[in-house]
């Protein structure tokens, strides 16, 4: 049985390799087919298992003098990260080196070779032009070596970048010097000073690997939160295995297990409770600073802190499918995004090397036609300055360093920004509308108010345990709250619209409406007790109302016992976080399909002034259109679920209280918790990327444009100023380092 | 003007041109495409990519085999903005991603820091 393997080959140029290649995968021995793509750079070979490996294709494959290897599969992010780490590490190590030597080099130059020269044209200059030429010969072939090997290689592809300028640039300066080192005969034969510029190439490699080396670090800081999240995986689990207590490697744990977390310690991975209570700190994940209680049936998160009591869990997702893989995943997606404010920078950088070599060669000429004498050297100066000042590295990092720094961050506060794009819009908006049900809400009916006695209750509570009514579920939720002992109703029927009547432990009860209440207290008592006792009542039931919940009248033994309120409660960090928003100068608007009366109570509890109540869920979409047609930039903030169309319709979709992949791939932002301090948090931290980005592409557009013309020598005919190539390279290696300095500022 | 004035004029004019033409005009390089088959493709990172444009059919899934052997930290990731793609590519190894472009269009892939880049041309598919 055959099987088929691609494998990418690298270095074919010509038609003459592919076939060269695919000759010797045919000629090979369990191979039955090879076709060589020289276009996609990939040989396809079909070969028997049983004679050959994928892996002796390869060594087949370098053994005609190409690149091969077999793609490996993807690796996990975290032995990317490492990997990325180590490089990094090894790369500020070779900068660090490469420096402290430059430095050294240009120091003992400074001292012992500068004095020789103090005469261009002495007997002790010819002396110190070799001994600044032997010490700039490591400098050039060493330190600086990966600039020229760098620019080469660029150029081979048409293409120029950083190094093409500094390459340029410190070329020109050493193969002039040599030139003037080599041939002084020559030089002052034509009535010239052969000067040498050993020292500015020495000083410019030094600060521009100074610049790298601050810049390094300086990137590397920018993936601190990814490394934080991944850092939050424990790495063992204790694993229940036929009976016995296991500790596994995490990556061993399967859907299924039975897993034991002591207090103080990691969940593993996502999971179901089966027994025992703790209160659970999940704030790295969802930015919540309470501990969240869990017990038998509730939800637990991997990476999240089990902190006073022993649970045990059975293991719900794992791997890539936990929820802190989704969100890393997520933020490294982001992190791979633009900003569509980037778009112009990137416009530049294209064409920027280019550009700016034209001005230095521009700059060369017009100090050679009019420059004071003498003027090669002046031109060469100015050429070379303008060379080394131009930094198109800041124009690239503007934006991504803030990008990634900024999602990352959102991630430790439990807010998921889809990138870069999600990031400019949600800094712009101006409107939010915030979904009541669930957004503002809890989203599910609960008792607010208890106008009655505990054995009211714990009667009512023991009736309604056989109602399959919504608002019957908060009434025994609230009983149980209590320490209530419920007990089996012994009659019980239910009355559509109206409530439910039954007798539990002897006693006659009735739960519901007023009327329905009051038809049975005048079945059994006078017309004057019962308006007695429906007044007070009525009072507390009117202003149930007046908050938008709904009274719910009980009778015990034909008495009006009391009144209970059911609401879908507010979120008690609606309020705050409303104000917050409306403190950020953005309009807040309620949107609900719940009845007018309702809605303005809830609004009128959080502070909201705006409220479009009794929209149908198809129409919620239609309205938040017609807010964007009036002008504003809208955020709809909703669960995802229900409001799926609504918030993909927004100018950005705020998806509240969920790690759902559904909401996370429709939402431009996902909140962790469900609190609406979110989305203050998310337009705060937009606000202020936005805020940097835009400092950033300032800062790299105005040190270009201001920079090069000084370089060039602008201020030379009026002020007599022309900036030496070593200060030049010292505001190259500022420019980019400032950059991602300012990035950084968003981690706080 | 002198002899040396014109010369270094003129010179540096067509040094001028040069340049431009050589970095902005005949670097268009003729994008790599397969024909039929697995849209897959080895792509050389060594302080440029080669190749740095590729044709692909929209609508299929594409996979970028990027092979780096520069230690230059402008190339250490790859960055496909439109598929939110940010990649690491480890210095003598290939990396592989992969994405669909949905749309006909053109596609950037660049380095980190932007200087470095190619395109991905997604053309209709041929029924």
């Amino acid at each position: 049985m055959a099987e088929t393997c691609e494998i990418p080959v690298g270095g074919m140029t010509c038609a003459a390799c592919s076939a060269r290649v695919q000759r010797t995968l045919e000629k090979t021995p369990g191979v039955e087919r090879a076709a060589v793509n020289l276009m996609t750079g990939t040989a396809r070979v079909d070969y028997d298992p049983r004679a050959v490996s994928p892996e002796r294709l390869v060594e087949t494959i370098r053994g005609t003098g190409y690149g091969a290897e077999l793609p490996r599969p993807e690796a996990s992010i975290e032995s990317l990260m490492e990997a990325q780490d180590a490089e990094r590490a090894g790369e500020t190590a070779d900068l660090r080196l490469k420096f402290w030597v430059t430095i050294a080099i240009a120091v003992l130059a400074a001292g012992m070779g500068m004095p020789l020269m103090e005469n261009q044209s002495g007997p002790s200059a010819e002396l110190g032009r070799w001994f600044l030429l032997a010490l700039t010969l490591p400098v050039v072939f060493w330190s600086g070596r990966h600039f020229y090997t760098r620019a080469w290689a660029a150029f081979r592809h048409h293409s120029a970048d950083m190094n093409t300028l500094i390459a340029v640039g410190t070329g020109a300066a050493f193969v002039f010097s040599v030139f003037m080192t080599v041939g002084a005969e020559w030089v002052r034969a034509r009535g010239l000073v052969p000067h040498v510029y050993f020292e500015v190439v020495m000083w410019v490699v030094a600060l521009i690997l100074l610049g790298n080396l601050l810049e390094a670090r300086a990137k590397g800081r920018t993936s601190d939160a990814i490394r934080r999240l991944i850092g939050l995986r424990p790495d063992t689990a204790r694993v229940v295995r036929g009976g016995a207590e296991l500790e596994v490697p995490l990556a061993d744990v399967r859907v299924g297990d039975e897993l034991l977390v002591r207090p103080g310690e990691r969940i593993p991975t996502d999971g179901v409770v089966l027994d025992g209570t703790s209160t659970v700190d999940e704030s790295m994940l969802t930015g919540e600073p309470l501990p969240v209680a869990k017990s038998a049936g509730s939800e637990v998160t991997g990476a999240t802190i089990n902190r006073n009591g022993a649970l045990r869990i059975r293991a719900s997702r794992v791997g890539a499918d936990t929820v802190l893989s989704r969100i890393i995943r997520l933020v490294r997606e982001a992190q791979g995004s633009k900003a569509p404010i980037q778009r112009l920078a990137d416009r530049i950088s294209a064409v920027f090397v280019p550009v700016v070599i034209s001005i230095a060669i521009a700059t060369f000429v017009i100090w050679f036609d009019l420059g004071p004498a003498p003027r090669h050297l002046h031109a060469l100066v100015a050429a070379v300055t303008v060379l080394i000042i131009a930094c198109p590295c800041a124009m690239g990092l503007a934006t991504p360093t803030a990008v990634m720094v900024s999602t990352g961050r959102g991630a430790e506060l439990g807010v998921l920004i889809r990138g870069g794009e999600a990031l400019q819009r949600t800094g712009d908006v101006d409107l939010v509308v915030l979904d009541k049900t669930g957004t503002i809400t809890e989203g599910g009916p609960a008792v607010t108010r208890i106008e009655l006695d505990d054995e009211g209750l714990r009667l009512a509570a023991s009736l309604e345990q056989l109602s399959e009514h919504p608002l019957a579920e908060a009434i025994v939720a609230a009983a149980r709250k209590r320490g209530l002992a419920l007990e089996d109703p012994e009659r019980f029927a239910a009355e559509p619209g109206r409530g439910v009547v039954g007798r539990v432990a002897g006693h006659d009860v009735v739960l519901g409406n007023r009327s329905l209440a009051e038809e049975h207290a005048k079945a059994a008592r006078s017309i004057e007790e019962t308006a007695a006792e429906l007044t007070p009542l009525d009072v507390h039931a009117a202003a149930m109302a007046e908050d938008g919940a709904t009274p719910v009248y009980v009778a015990v033994d034909g008495r009006l016992a009391g009144v209970v309120a059911i609401a879908d409660p507010i979120r008690p960090t609606s309020r705050d976080a409303v104000a917050r928003l409306r403190g950020m100068g953005l309009a807040v608007v309620m949107l609900t399909g719940d009845d007018r009366r309702t809605a303005d109570a809830v609004a009128r509890q959080v502070g909201i002034d705006r409220v479009v109540a009794e929209v149908l869920p198809d129409r919620k979409l239609a309205e938040v259109e017609r807010l964007r047609a009036k002008g504003n930039v809208v955020a709809m903030v909703g669960d995802g679920l229900n409001d799926a169309p609504a918030l993909a319709g927004a100018d950005v979709g705020i998806a509240i209280g969920t790690g759902t992949d559904v909401a996370m791939e429709t939402s431009a932002v996902t909140l962790m918790r469900g609190d609406l301090g979110g989305v203050a948090d998310a337009v705060a931290l937009s606000r202020r990327t936005l805020r940097v980005m835009k400092q950033n592409l300032f800062w790299a557009f105005i040190y270009n444009v201001i920079g090069i013309p000084i370089a060039a020598g602008v201020l030379y005919p009026a002020f007599g100023v022309q900036l030496t190539p070593a200060f030049a390279a010292a505001a190259m290696a500022v420019s980019s380092v400032s950059v991602v300095t300012n990035s950084l500022r968003l981690r706080s | 003007m002198t002899t040396a004035e014109l010369v270094v004029t003129f010179a540096g004019l067509a040094a001028i041109l040069w340049v431009n033409w050589y970095f902005l005009l005949a670097g268009e390089a003729a994008a790599a495409g397969s024909a039929a088959g697995p849209q897959r493709f080895r792509i050389e990172v060594n302080n440029s990519y080669s190749p740095s444009a590729i044709r692909v059919r929209a609508g299929e899934p594409v996979q970028l085999d990027f092979h780096r052997t520069d230690r230059s930290s402008c190339t250490e990731e790859v960055v496909l903005p439109e598929f939110g793609i940010r990649r690491f590519l480890p210095t003598g190894q290939t990396t592989s991603v992969e994405f669909t472009p949905r749309a006909p269009g053109s596609y950037g892939f660049e380095c980190g820091m932007g200087m470095v880049r190619g395109k991905i041309i997604a053309e209709e598919a041929e029924s």
